[in-house]
């Protein structure tokens, strides 16, 4: 029947046809020309996990590990599976109350999702891991992850070792984003200096996650996965026991000890005071610890060894004896005749602690008598060398000698943040006396003074030159990467090459002044650094130090310093040692140095060695003015914190009557005012009475 | 139906049954693919009716059971009963006005134990019965208007009520018998009436408003300089191009804001929009939304489905990963694939070869319905395989346009693959009741 509309049906067969043609061109398009959307599908789908490698292991010079690896325990929560828990008895056993739990739940939510997990509760106590996994069946939705942790089994060498932490963003940024979020960075010590070597190759895993992001499987069966290369080990020079023994004497101390080994450039020991355990830095409290430590106006973190800058004082004065001999000014014989003190330059100073006639007749009695007059003496003999045209080309001849020294120079240890201390150039004297200036401006260089500046690790590293007869190798730390490679000789080649700076010397000026220092210990002014058996060649150093604070300048007890190499023939070690505000070089500096040489030397420590330390072990030098310091930082930055948040919690501890009870050092005449913003009358009433409090209290 | 009974399989087209199992069972397999986890037993959890694979597998076999049934009954039964069940689908639509249950947004379902009853999915099959028997009336001359607007009633006032269910796009699916009118001798002035309104409203989504106007009237201007001399000759036409120009200025002017704004619901602007890379101007948190907010929720919002879908598909690649290695449908990431974006699946797992297998299988029914549909001698069989074909050919193209960001996306099911019962038996019997009156293709059936 009606068949008159039959050749509608072919316009019908036609829009089909059409229509499929349209969809299979756009699957075309999709399937077979546009690349992108497996890229795409890559991207949604397939998790690139990282796989960390382990750190390589830190070993002392006998092959133990002062830096290992161990494993810790992060506590996840997925919080879609966790259903029907007792919560009370999960807050029991974590020691948390009900109220955080919920808080930790809610923040994991918000932050990962129901589906995924996320931490609960980082790096758990050992007790706490062994009792959750005793108790885990009970909490579905919790469970444990490792985590590797650094550890350092002897609790000491913080400030050479260091710490990693988390990489900041300027980390990423500097490493071209080869660092990502989340990775572990060698942040200061030997961890930051050889983090490549250290950190190894990391390894991926292709991993296939859902649309919640949750990991379903491995991608391909692993068949793009790349392991994981494991760090590569380091072997130091460092002797741990010795070590420990520089950081037992130098607790509650503030200042440096270095000791190298003159035939290697090795540093066996590298202390700096006030110290730290490192394994506060990692581990569950390292967070809490680290920013406690960072406001420590003692500044813990800091490695005094390498970047604390010290007038050298009279252990300066080998290497002006030795200069003097080289420039031919003074004979080994020259004598001067000190009455106590030094009159040539008009104002009779410096000044002598020997007044006797004949203590400094000649080179050798100069340096085991320590005599000021002499030293200053030949110091203006040598910038006044006739052979040069003024006393400007004479300083510049000298400064290139303490440069030879590796003084006002960075020496380039394997560490970061190495001091380049300082001996200031002709341009510092020309500005500050208009141009026109003599070798009495600069007198007191001549006693390892004035624009002198040295780190104890260029103090112990002159003493290797010395006792090296002119040459060094520069101080390092790491003897051997484990597994050598090609690259590795970016770090290991210039630890190997004699610098030859000062051979040109002769012998016979180094024999005279070894002979003097050697003087020192045994009639000078150290003879409480002498070991038996052992010749010991040193030379104290005592300097006058100020500081200013609350507006005054205020002058603190002496450095207390110590140079020395032993033994005399064929010298094994050289130390440097500083002790800040501690008294005379001889008292403090000179036995824990005496310590460690027969630590290192014998092995064991004397009977008397044994009482020493156990008396400087015992002594707090930690400068008294750090109390009053500790507490106007602290105010200061509790007063800001409520300027900006209005939040008194921490400024009511210093506003509140009588609360402060910090025994104040000095009694500044008048408190200075914190400065401030003056728009914020409310933020001035809480200051000026603060300062009332302040005044108050300041007067007995 | 595999039984070779002499009396029921004379005259059935098996070809038909063939496509049918081969696509039922694709679609099987690629529920499979979408819904199986990692480590289920996999026959035990077959038989457990408890995964939706497992659900869709016992479907399947109620479809069999259903489709067999359908065979053993004789031709004369479907015109016969058209009417009643056209009434029985009325009622049942009707009646899912208070008896509704609120699932994902739709007010179409109602639910019977643990079984969801979608009324508005197997209306479409009384739909077909009653045009077929209306068409096929002898007294019944379709070249009248009052039989055409009769026609269109009968398929109108079901998909109006799908309309107030929310199913827009089961409506839409409703409007595909359009097809069978036409080939019954609509007027070809109306679908391309259609069609010209459908060209207005994407041209105004995609031009500016004042642009578009003065390119309509520059349109109209030019055909009025081409068509002078016959307009000197019959004034009429000129009068009709001006009316087209008010009337194509006015749609374009007044009546598509006035569908985007009061008819259309926003999310179904927002796809409409989506789909040719527009933000929705009737949106009014569009307004406040900068520029960069309102990329932000363009990826993440609507279209995020068609991006996701784009993506496993276009994953694919010309062989696929394998059914059960592909990762954006096995992993959920595109939402809803199990089903109305089951063609994922397909797509990411068998690759362009895949698509096009399963496009070849549809491409196939469809010109068989066409060709079944012609060698009918009873005007009833005809225009019943016309709108067999119809509903057909609207859910695949619509379906597998969506999923590949050629269509907005409105929610229908691809026939056959798609998860979900009603839909599979609705489908299953449609298709089978073709192959039952085709059998009786040299009988009149009224």
């Amino acid at each position: 029947m009606a068949a008159y509309n039959q050749s509608r049906s072919n316009s019908i067969r036609l829009v089909v046809i059409i229509s499929f043609l349209v969809i299979v061109l756009q699957l075309v398009y999709l399937q077979l020309v546009d690349r992108r959307y497996k890229q795409l599908a890559m991207d949604n789908a397939v998790y690139a996990k990282v796989i960390y490698p382990e750190r390589g292991i830190i070993y002392d010079r006998k092959g133990r590990a002062i830096l290992n690896n161990t494993i810790i325990y992060d506590l996840l929560v997925t919080p879609a599976e966790v259903k029907g828990i007792d919560t009370l008895d999960f807050c029991r056993l974590m020691n948390i109350d009900t109220a955080d739990f919920k808080r930790r739940i809610i923040e994991a939510i918000v932050k990962n999702t129901r589906v995924r997990p996320s931490v609960f509760k980082p790096m758990l106590t050992q007790e706490l891991q062994a009792r959750f996994e005793e108790n885990s069946w009970k909490f579905p939705g919790f469970n444990l992850v490792e985590r590797p942790l650094r550890i350092y089994p002897f609790n000491a060498a913080a400030h050479i070792l260091g710490y990693v932490r988390e990489a900041d963003k300027r980390d990423i940024e500097r490493s071209d984003n080869f660092y990502r979020q989340g990775d572990y960075i060698g942040k200061t010590g030997l961890e930051a200096f050889y983090e490549p070597v250290l950190m190894g190759q990391r390894g991926v895993q292709y991993m296939i996650k859902d649309n919640k992001n949750r990991i379903v499987g491995t991608y391909e069966n692993g068949a793009y996965d790349t392991s994981a290369i494991a760090g590569r080990s380091l072997h130091t020079y460092i002797d741990i026991e010795l070590q420990q023994l520089a950081e037992k004497l130098m607790s509650n101390k503030v200042g440096g000890i270095v000791a190298i080994d003159p035939r290697t450039g090795g540093i066996l020991s590298m202390v700096s005071g006030p110290n730290y355990n490192p394994n506060d830095l990692s581990g569950s409290e390292g967070s809490k610890n680290f920013s406690r430590m960072q406001l420590d106006v003692s500044g813990p973190m800091l490695n005094r060894a390498i970047a604390g800058k010290y007038e050298p004082g009279s252990t300066y004065k080998p290497l002006g004896a030795l200069i003097a001999l080289n420039e031919k000014v003074i004979s080994p014989s020259y004598g001067y005749p000190c009455g106590g003190r030094y009159t040539l330059c008009g104002h009779g100073k410096p000044e002598c602690t020997h007044a006797g006639g004949g203590h400094a007749a000649n080179v050798r009695l100069a340096i085991a008598n320590s005599c000021n007059a002499y030293f200053a003496h030949i110091y203006r003999l040598t910038v006044d060398n006739p052979k040069y045209k003024n006393v400007y080309d004479g300083y510049l001849h000298w400064k290139q000698y303490m440069n030879a020294f590796g003084l006002g120079v960075r020496l380039g240890v394997d560490l970061p943040s190495e001091s380049a201390g300082g001996i200031a150039d002709t341009v510092v004297y020309n500005k500050e006396n208009a141009g026109r200036w003599t070798s009495c401006t600069n007198l007191t260089l001549g006693i390892g003074q004035d624009k002198m500046q040295a780190t104890p690790l260029q103090m112990a590293n002159a003493m290797c030159i010395i006792a090296n007869k002119g040459y060094y190798y520069t101080p390092h730390f790491v003897e051997r990467i484990e597994d050598e490679q090609v690259y590795d000789t970016a770090y290991k080649n210039r630890y190997k090459i004699r610098h030859n700076v000062l051979t040109y010397i002769p012998a016979a000026a180094f024999n005279d002044v070894i002979e003097g220092m050697n003087d020192v210990v045994k009639v000078g002014t150290a003879r409480g650094a002498q070991i038996e058996g052992i010749e010991v060649c040193a030379k104290t150093g005592t300097a006058e130090n100020y500081t200013v604070l609350d507006g005054r300048r205020i002058k603190l007890p002496d450095n207390s310093m110590f140079v020395c190499f032993a033994p005399k023939e064929n010298p094994k070690i050289a130390i440097a040692v500083f002790v800040q505000n501690a008294g005379f070089g001889a008292t403090w500096a000179a036995p824990i140095a005496r310590m460690m040489m027969e630590k290192y030397l014998n092995d064991s420590l004397s009977v008397r060695s044994k009482a020493d330390s156990a008396r400087i072990e015992a002594a707090n030098l930690m400068p008294a003015y750090f109390k009053r310091l500790q507490y106007r930082e602290d105010s200061i930055r509790a007063f800001k914190w409520f300027q900006t948040t209005r939040d008194s919690a921490y400024i009511d501890r210093y506003t509140r009557v009588g609360s402060a009870v910090t025994p104040l050092p000095v009694t500044p005449r008048s408190p200075r005012p914190i400065p401030t913003t003056k728009e914020k009358p409310a933020a001035m009433a809480v200051l000026s009475a603060r300062s009332a409090i302040v005044k108050k209290e300041m007067l007995p | 139906m595999r039984h070779h009974n002499a009396a029921i399989s004379k005259g059935i087209d098996w070809s038909l049954i063939w496509i049918y199992l081969a696509l039922v069972l694709i679609g099987l397999a690629a529920i499979i693919a979408a819904t199986y986890q990692e480590g289920d037993a996999f026959f035990q959890s077959l038989l457990a009716f408890k995964t939706d694979y497992s659900k869709q597998f016992y479907f399947l076999l109620i479809a069999f059971i259903v489709g067999f049934f359908i065979l053993l009954t004789d031709s004369k039964f479907y015109p016969a009963t058209a009417n009643f069940w056209y009434v029985v689908g009325i009622v049942l639509l009707l009646l899912v006005f208070p008896f509704h249950s609120r699932i994902k947004g739709t007010e179409s379902i109602i639910r019977i134990g643990a079984f969801n009853f979608q009324p508005a999915e197997f209306c479409k099959l009384f739909v077909a019965l009653a045009l077929a028997k209306y068409l096929s009336r002898p007294e019944t001359n379709f070249n009248l208007p009052r039989a055409q607007l009769i026609a269109a009633l009968v398929v109108l006032v079901p998909a109006a009520m799908a309309i107030l269910q929310s199913e827009t796009g089961l409506a839409l699916v409703y409007f595909s018998f359009f097809m069978v009118m036409y080939r019954e001798g609509l007027p070809a002035v109306i679908p391309a009436l259609a069609i010209s309104f459908a060209l207005l409203i994407i041209a105004s989504i995609l031009i500016p408003p004042n642009l578009l106007a003065l390119l309509l009237t520059v349109a109209v201007l030019l055909l009025i300089w081409f068509s002078r001399r016959q307009i000197r000759r019959r004034r009429q036409i000129l009068t009709t191009l001006l009316f087209l120009w008010v009337i194509a200025v006015g749609i374009q002017r007044f009546a598509v804001p006035f569908i985007f704004e009061k008819l259309l619901q926003r999310h179904q602007v927002e796809r409409i929009y989506n789909l040719f890379g527009k933000d929705n101007p009737y949106d009014p948190m569009q307004r406040v939304l900068s520029e960069t907010e309102a990329k932000k929720k363009k990826e993440s919002g609507s279209s995020y489905n068609v991006r996701q879908s784009k993506i496993a598909i276009g994953s694919g690649g010309f062989f696929g990963k394998g059914l059960l290695s592909a990762t954006q449908t096995r992993y959920d990431f595109v939402p809803e694939q199990r089903t109305d974006f089951i063609f994922c699946t397909v797509g990411e797992g068998f690759g362009f070869a895949g698509s096009m297998l399963l496009l070849g299988l549809y491409l196939a029914l469809l010109l068989k319905m066409i060709s079944i549909a012609e060698r009918q001698r009873s005007v009833f069989s005809r225009v019943y395989a016309y709108g067999v074909f119809s509903v057909f050919f609207f859910h695949v193209v619509v379906n597998v346009a969506m999923t590949i960001g050629l269509a907005p996306v409105i929610g229908i099911p691809l026939p056959f693959i798609s998860y979900g019962g009603t839909s599979l038996l609705t489908f299953t019997m449609l298709l089978f009741v073709l192959i039952r009156v085709d059998a009786d293709r040299q009988m009149v059936l009224r």
